[in-house]
């Protein structure tokens, strides 16, 4: 049973909420601008209650079991970060505010920018893109303005490597730059010599995960970015990997120029089916100006008793501004709530733990799946979803089979470096139990995939849909709700 | 404190592993850089954290406690108590954006509803599943009508009284297009103007022309002729709006827009300094292929049972990489089922109600406050729920006096606009009260006696 | 796989039809395998204008990829076939006749013989790893 719609639950004359008459003198409505009809639905409170309860029974999610997805850090979202966002001073207080009322939220903010320097190994920290490619945007643009700011403008040249996510290379073409793949070597590291050809004076920078998204940390990474600072250009991190990093090595400190972060990811603000994330970038002391304004800052040095006066500041180069406001402040609360509970010890532990966990379910898939590089692993690995003997088994059906199991899949297809790649990061909020209870779902369905395929091939079998005609979809688009007169 | 292993575990974990120590697991980490020392507070227990949280919080003075005026593109609307109940469930929030179509139909439903009601609300076809916010809709607006016409009309049109921080952002966007002009803002510019006098800007170069309904001073007009203009020289209409005013104004739908762009966070969403908030972009079908950002599609499974999944994906940045025109992957996914949720609640008469009384109030508040010798009415065009007032001190000695009083006063648009130094934008909406506005005009009128 | 012997093919998975000066261009068999089901053609051509070989001229979009349209020689654009954007589903059906992408004046005929024929062509498909 399929849940209705809005539309299809709606009762003409059904109200909700509601609200009181107006307490003031009326003025007559602008007549020639108003709306003849608002076709909106018509339901009661419980109706729409019950409805959103239902739907949300149709969801898994990471409070309901393991959600291993490679380089999207589905760890445990902590309540308490809720309850810290939803504070009334931090809820209520509006963008515009004088900077004298605010003065929690910037010492907050400017707070959260000097720990994830501190974190990363960075001299300044933008709070503001609204998300992890929204970061890598900006990290782009500010490549590019410090290029055109030496006279270099014809530095248009960006190297991704082939195992990069998809966001790389479309930050760097949206603002008119050429981006040049550079291929990974049999170990999964950047190649070198791929690497060293591609460097000329039309470099601008190289855009670098790591641990890349095969999980794997560069054995040579002083040496790929000593190669690109030579040939003049800059060292861009994704900081997707964060996770197996905290406390173990600061991207900064092995000469990163500039790095974004995704405190929905590392910092465990939660992922809210597709958002809000946030993603700041964090730069080095020759990018601070050309950070995106506005910056928070110190308006007026503390004085005796007095504390700082914080404010904001346009960065002398500045790229200019990227969204409206100043960030999604709601998520910034949330990070910042989690980065104290932990401190540094607590940081270095997450880290810890999850790369453990990556290399402890690595070990244990290891003799079932084609591991392609088959070393220790940060906090994911990538197996192969096939076997040579077990023919017509894809990834897919791997993963549709994993949902009877009442497990989330891991990340099916990329990177695009490993065929039918099975991309798995547990994350470090999984027990022992979680991932023995994962390990052995997966070498079941191995057995099943070559005793008998077709219940990998029909899967899933037990959720609350089976597979879906995505040809349809896109074919006979429907992108919107019917509307009862329309059915007819 | 989140993760669970014991001391026990972690050393069968890695007898597993078939490592002696945690620390052989980083080895290729390059030795100098091994294990920085992070100068960060020690960890703090969950309720040493909140009261440390509790202290920041309260150190703000906010609408919470403060009568508020202030709008400029966020607004104090009352958000039912339903939207934060249903967003709080784990369910939705703590889940992934929906890949796994068989184990994501809530979020995809959820979506697929938000797309519907944003598409009739704005009086559009289409709609895509969010962007970040009302900046970054305009942004990629401006960067969909460039590629619509493969670049080979290089002029954008944008009207003075757009939100400040939107026609930036177009700006920033924009930056790596050459050859692209970027017009009808300029400093100096007739802010009084109608929107039909940017006609004289329009010609066969210009790909797009840009309007806010209601525009950045609250005022409303009638864009018909501009509109007609626009696609006469064969140029693209984006309106971007207020959402809470579609529900009494005619949608820019009906009056021939092809991109609607908006900011969301009227709908039942927090202040919070000003994000997470929600960008609304819908369009007419025929550029559906030329959009950015998630669509939710209604489909079927095996057994032909009504489902829904993300379609058209090809046009992502995951499979289209460089020849993407857009990045963005994660949204604002929670924030869209948080308006779909408030939208549900209020439903066609709640919203028509919200719109109404944020309309009468802000009416009063206007009447009142022209009546007080030395503030004036800076134009005489209809408007929503925000209005322009001439003030007879600066305007941020004006707002110490009202915080004084626990009033939030209006935007200083001097800050923006240089010929309107000494002007206020004042906003109300169902929250304010009769007494609070009184409590205002109060003030206002006291702070011309000192 | 389908692979016409009088047709001529582009490394890129592009066909031509010669007839005299004019030629008609499309893509292979073996490309619309690969993309799998199409749901969108975009071809950013119009009558008149005169593209280079090797130029992007069209977007093509199925359920899981997106692919780019060359022009495997450079020519003059006599027709475009726009029906395509309604029923794209035709290259998946019948990619050498119905969902032919535009038809050309030759403006470099030598160029034909940079293209392959039916044999090299289906010897280089069986070639490649997927």
């Amino acid at each position: 049973m399929s849940e209705p719609t809005l539309y299809e639950l709606s009762s003409t004359g059904r109200t909700g909420v509601t609200f009181p008459e107006p307490d003031v003198p009326l003025t007559d409505l602008p007549s020639n601008f108003l709306r003849s009809d608002l076709p909106l639905p018509e339901l009661s409170e419980i109706d729409v209650i019950r409805h959103f309860t239902h739907l949300s029974h149709l969801n898994y999610s990471i409070d309901e079991n393991i959600y291993p997805l490679g380089s999207c850090t589905m760890k445990y979202n902590p309540r308490i970060n809720e309850e810290t966002a939803r504070m009334a001073g931090f809820a209520f207080s509006h963008p515009m505010q004088p900077i004298e009322t605010t003065q929690g939220n910037l010492a907050l903010m400017y707070q959260l920018q000097e720990w994830l320097q501190e974190i990363s190994g960075f001299e300044g920290v933008t709070l503001q893109p609204a998300a992890g490619a929204h970061g890598e945007f900006v990290g782009v643009m500010m490549i590019r303005a410090y290029h055109r700011d030496r006279n270099d403008a014809k530095r248009i040249k960006i190297l991704i490597p082939d195992s990069a996510h998809g966001t790389n290379p479309a930050s760097s073409s949206m603002i008119g730059m050429e981006v040049v793949t550079v291929p990974s070597d049999p170990r999964g590291n950047v190649d070198l010599e791929a690497l060293k050809a591609a460097c000329d004076d039309t470099l601008a920078g190289l855009m670098l995960t790591n641990p890349n998204t095969l999980g794997l940390f560069d054995e040579h990474i002083q040496q790929v970015i000593d190669i690109v600072h030579k040939a003049g250009g800059l060292v861009y991190g994704d900081g997707a990997n964060l996770n197996a990093l905290m406390g173990i090595i600061r991207p900064g400190d092995v000469g990163f120029d500039l790095m974004h972060f995704n405190l929905h990811k590392t910092f465990s603000t939660p992922h809210g089916g597709g958002g809000p994330g946030s993603g700041p970038v964090g730069v080095s002391a020759k990018l601070v100006d050309f950070l995106p304004e506005p910056l928070v800052d110190i308006i007026e040095e503390a004085e005796e008793d007095l504390p700082p006066l914080y404010g904001f500041k346009k960065p002398a180069k500045t790229i200019g501004r990227i969204k409206a406001f100043h960030g999604h402040f709601g998520v910034l609360v949330r990070a910042f709530t989690y980065i104290m509970m932990h401190g540094a010890a607590g940081l270095r532990t997450v880290s810890e733990m999850a790369v453990l966990n990556a290399n402890y379910l690595l070990a244990k898939v290891r003799k079932t799946y084609t591991i392609p590089y088959d070393r220790i692993c940060m906090h994911e690995f990538v197996a192969e979803g096939r076997w040579q003997d077990a023919e017509g088994v894809h990834a897919l059906d791997i993963a549709k089979r994993l949902m009877d199991y009442n497990f989330h899949p891991p990340t099916n297809y990329f990177p695009l470096i490993v065929p039918e790649a099975l991309m798995i990061e547990p994350t470090e909020t999984e027990s022992m139990q979680s991932l023995d209870a994962f390990a052995d779902a997966l070498i079941k369905i191995a057995d099943e995939a070559h005793r008998s395929p077709e219940l990998l091939k029909e899967a899933p079998h037990n959720s609350p849909t089976k597979r879906l005609d995505e040809v349809k979809a896109a074919r006979d688009l429907v992108l919107c709700c019917w509307r009862p007169e329309e059915k007819d | 404190m989140f993760t669970p292993h014991t001391k026990t575990e972690i050393s069968t974990m890695l007898k597993v592993v078939g490592v002696n120590r945690l620390e052989e697991l980083f080895q290729v980490v390059p030795e100098s850089c091994r294990y920085p020392k992070l100068n960060l507070p020690a960890g703090l227990s969950e309720m040493e954290t909140r009261q440390e949280l509790q202290l920041l919080s309260e150190s703000n003075e906010t609408a919470h406690d403060l009568a508020c005026f202030l709008g400029a593109g966020a607004y104090n609307h009352y958000s039912p108590a339903g939207v934060d109940a249903i967003i709080r469930r784990g369910e939705f929030l703590t889940a992934y954006t929906p890949y796994q179509p068989e184990i994501s139909q809530g979020t995809l439903q959820a979506i697929f509803e938000y797309q519907s009601l944003i598409a009739n609300l704005t009086g559009m076809e289409v709609c895509n599943a969010s962007h970040y916010d009302g900046a970054t809709a305009c942004a990629e607006a401006a960067v969909m009508a460039y590629h619509t016409f493969r670049g080979k009309r290089s002029k954008i049109v944008l009207s003075p009284a757009i939100h400040p921080h939107y026609r930036e952002t177009i700006r920033t966007y924009m930056q790596g297009y050459t050859n692209l002009t970027i017009t009808g803002d300029e400093p100096g510019i007739d802010l009084q103007q109608h929107p039909s006098a940017l006609k004289t800007l329009i010609d066969d170069n210009t790909s797009l022309v840009y309007i806010q309904y209601p525009d950045f001073f609250g005022r409303i007009f009638d864009l018909k002729e501009i509109v007609e203009v626009a696609h006469t020289a064969g140029a693209m209409v984006a309106v971007a709006v207020n959402p809470i005013s579609l529900g009494l104004l005619i949608p820019p739908g009906e009056f021939g827009a092809d991109i609607v762009t908006g900011e969301g966070q009227p709908l039942g969403l927090p202040l919070s300094f000003g994000g997470p908030y929600l960008g609304i972009f819908a369009t007419k079908k025929e550029y559906i292929h030329k959009i950015a950002g998630r669509l939710v599609g209604e489909t079927v499974d095996k057994d032909g049972k009504r489902a829904y999944v993300l379609t058209l994906t090809a046009r992502e940045q995951h499979i289209r990489r460089e020849r993407a025109t857009s990045n963005i992957c994660t949204n604002q996914g929670l924030m869209a089922l948080a308006s779909t949720v408030y939208l549900s609640l209020l439903g066609k008469s709640g919203l028509k109600q919200v719109a109404t009384l944020s309309y009468q109030k802000a009416h009063y508040a206007f009447e009142r406050i022209i009546q007080i010798p030395g503030y004036q009415a800076w134009n005489s065009d209809p408007f929503f729920n925000e209005f322009v007032i001439k003030c007879p001190k600066p305007v941020d000695e004006i707002n110490f006096h009202l915080l004084d009083h626990g009033i939030l006063g209006g935007y200083d648009l001097g800050l923006v606009y240089p010929k309107l130094k000494g002007h206020m934008l004042l906003a109300c909406t169902e929250v304010n009260t009769r007494q609070e506005i009184g409590g205002l005009v109060n003030v206002l009128t006291e702070v011309t006696h000192e | 796989m389908n692979i016409p012997k009088e047709l001529k093919y582009e490394k890129t998975d592009e066909w031509v039809k010669v007839e005299d000066k004019t030629g008609t261009v499309g893509i292979s068999d073996y490309a619309q395998e690969q993309l799998s089901d199409i749901v969108y053609v975009d071809i950013t051509l119009s009558v008149g204008d005169k593209v280079k070989k090797g130029v992007v001229i069209a977007s093509i979009e199925s359920v899981k990829a997106a692919a780019d349209v060359n022009m495997p020689v450079s020519g003059t654009v006599l027709e475009v076939n726009t029906g395509l954007s309604d029923t794209p589903e035709q290259v998946n059906t019948d990619p050498y006749g119905s969902a032919w992408m535009v038809k050309i004046q030759l403006d470099n005929p030598q160029e034909l013989s940079t293209l392959m024929d039916g044999a090299a062509y289906e010897k280089y498909c069986a070639e490649r790893v997927h």
